[in-house]
């Protein structure tokens, strides 16, 4: 297992390159990417297996991650890039003309790491399904991850996959909501309020685990237990990561208002200065 | 003119049935989905012989979309079925971000389309389907004309590698074509040769247009009639060849005449070869309850109507 310190080095290296990314698009979507660092970076760096230099876009002999919320690509750029499915320098053509790096997940591009456009929502689970599907019809013991927003939840794609899922006992899914209570214009709760989140995903039929999104433990225990109920119960599962958006900025924290906005220079130096430089910026 | 003759009426949907069986017995990688209409959909003989590959979506098609989409880009060959009004407009953003534009290798399985799906009336009818898939970057669009047909695209379609959308109805129709015929997609069929007017058809007006050329032969007027079954990618030097011959066209489909085959022939003419064109379309309203013959001929859809639209062609040249 990686060191909790090492996983904490490149997230904060990840929230870097995010700020870094959308100040020179001077576009793109840091609140959720800031949100959702922490987890991703353990996924990718101690629990997903899959050497990006084995990456294949049919997944086959690997575990598979799908970003349902296709507006999180600057964090999951960053990470692929650090990952070394990419070269980090890439990254500073995110959502320029010609890039491999599309404002949203494309495979027009041939971008290691990405399956399947993602960016209009509710869709990415059910695709993950599709791919966890032909994983037991090949009789492969790999696990499919997926990443879905919270806001994302209000689409109704997500509640027909989740009924699927369980239905057909998926129990190679594991299904990650970044619970980060924000969405476009405002406070979830405020907008299309989602209810009581954990018993909705039980009623569905899915085990569910809550675990805090930016604790490290925490985050390595979730998936560790994810795996072991989805195995045992033939069951799909789905962690609530408990998050904060804009998580790592203290005037992007907890507000809607960074959902998909640049930050200007000024302000990207405000940021950078309190994360810290790890890895070597690009 | 080459005549024809019905062997018997068949639904082009049993065509889709039957070769999606004969498909999924030589070839273990297809897999399929279909939205609570298996049995309508004459999916029920591949989901017997081989329960590991269907999975029922259940009436949630948006799902079943994204379904066939993971599972198409882990290397199956992935047929989704569902009536064309519900697996096309209702699903259109799943298709479009999932299928086409990730271009995954799902196969759009569209039944009851058109009008000739009856008495269910609009909300269930769909003249607009081949407009919006043939929109689509990367999407083959067939539409086949009766039960041969079918079986053979079906079995095309699990060879080819990509998005398709295959569109066929509900109705006993004429079966005419050979059995066992080899489906070329993106190739039309000139199934009469003529000289005077060009008579482009697909689905079920192929045989209202050999039934109109038989008409027209016994007026003097010699008529081509060419199958496009695959109305994307189209077969632009068949037509461009037959319209240098003739110099007049007429395009019957059962689809609006906006978004139809008729507007890409159209399209590909004015750019190329400009000559008089009549649509045998719907133009610009939704369908209605009735049986199919009388929907067909009460929306100016039938061999009585191609015959009319081919003198009015003729007369403009």
């Amino acid at each position: 297992m990686r060191q909790i310190q090492d996983l904490k080095n490149i997230a904060s290296q990840v929230r870097r390159d995010i700020i870094k990314m959308v100040t020179l698009a001077q576009s793109g979507h840091p609140g959720g990417s800031l949100s959702s660092t922490d987890f991703v970076t353990a996924l990718f760096f101690n629990d997903l297996n899959c050497a990006a230099k084995n990456w294949r876009k049919d997944g086959k002999g690997n575990d598979m991650f799908f970003l349902s919320a296709g507006h999180m690509t600057p964090m999951y750029y960053s990470i692929l890039a650090r990952a070394g499915y990419f070269p980090v320098k890439e990254l500073a053509s995110f959502r320029k003309l010609g890039s491999r790096l599309q404002g949203h997940p494309s495979t027009e591009v041939n971008l290691p790491g990405v399956h399947c456009a993602s960016g209009s929502l509710g869709q990415g689970l059910s695709v993950a399904i599709g791919a966890a599907l032909a994983k037991k019809a090949n009789g492969e013991d790999n696990f499919v991850y997926v990443l879905v927003g919270d806001g994302e939840s209000e689409e109704g794609q997500i509640w027909e996959a989740a009924m699927f899922a369980a239905h057909n006992k998926v129990g190679n899914l594991i299904a990650i909501t970044d619970w980060n209570r924000q969405q476009i214009d405002g406070n979830v709760d405020d907008v299309a309020g989602l209810g009581d989140l954990k018993t909705k995903w039980k009623a569905f039929g899915w085990e569910v685990i809550v675990a805090d999104g930016h604790d490290f433990t925490s985050i390595l225990d979730a998936y560790s237990k994810a795996r072991k109920f989805a195995r045992e119960n033939s069951s799909p599962v789905m962690i609530l990561m408990e998050t904060c958006m804009g998580k790592g900025v203290d005037f992007m924290e907890g507000t809607c208002e960074w959902h998909g906005k640049a930050p200007k220079p000024d302000q990207a130096e405000k940021a950078l200065a309190q994360l810290e430089e790890t890895l070597g910026d690009f | 003119m080459t005549t024809y003759t019905n062997s018997g009426n068949k639904d082009t949907r049993s065509g889709f049935g039957a070769g999606l069986y004969e498909a999924g017995q030589k070839n273990g990688n297809i897999m399929a989905l279909c939205a609570d209409l298996t049995g309508s959909l004459k999916m029920d003989a591949f989901a017997k012989a081989f329960p590991d590959r269907f999975f029922e979506a259940g009436i949630a098609e948006a799902n079943m979309i994204g379904t066939a989409a993971g599972l198409a880009l882990s290397g199956k060959c992935v047929f989704a079925g569902s009536f064309a009004a519900f697996v096309t407009g209702r699903v259109y953003d799943q298709i479009r971000q999932a299928v086409a534009y990730s271009n995954t290798n799902v196969k759009i399985c569209a039944s009851h389309a058109g009008i000739t799906l009856g008495e269910d009336g609009a909300t269930h009818q769909i003249l607009e389907d081949i407009g919006l898939m043939k929109m689509l970057p990367n999407m083959v669009v067939i539409n086949p004309c009766d039960y041969n047909q079918t079986k053979a695209a079906t079995l095309a379609v699990a060879e080819y590698e990509g998005p398709v959308y295959l569109r066929f109805g509900r109705p006993s129709v004429p079966n005419f074509t050979p059995e066992g015929i080899r489906f070329e997609i993106g190739k039309a069929l000139t199934l009469s040769e003529g000289s005077d007017v060009t008579l482009f058809a697909t689905g079920h007006l192929v045989w209202e247009a050999l039934e109109a050329c038989k008409a027209l032969a016994q007026e003097g007027i010699s008529a081509e009639v060419i199958d496009i079954h695959t109305i994307k990618p189209l077969d632009k030097e068949s037509i461009l060849t037959s319209v240098a011959k003739t110099g007049a066209a007429v395009c019957a489909e059962e689809h609006l005449i906006a978004g139809g085959l008729g507007e890409s022939i159209a399209q590909t003419l004015v750019t190329n070869h400009p000559v008089p064109m009549e649509f045998v379309a719907v133009d610009d309203r939704f369908g209605q309850s009735g049986t199919p013959a009388e929907l067909m001929k009460n929306y100016g859809l039938d061999a009585v109507y191609i015959v009319e639209a081919a003198k009015k062609a003729i007369s403009r040249k």
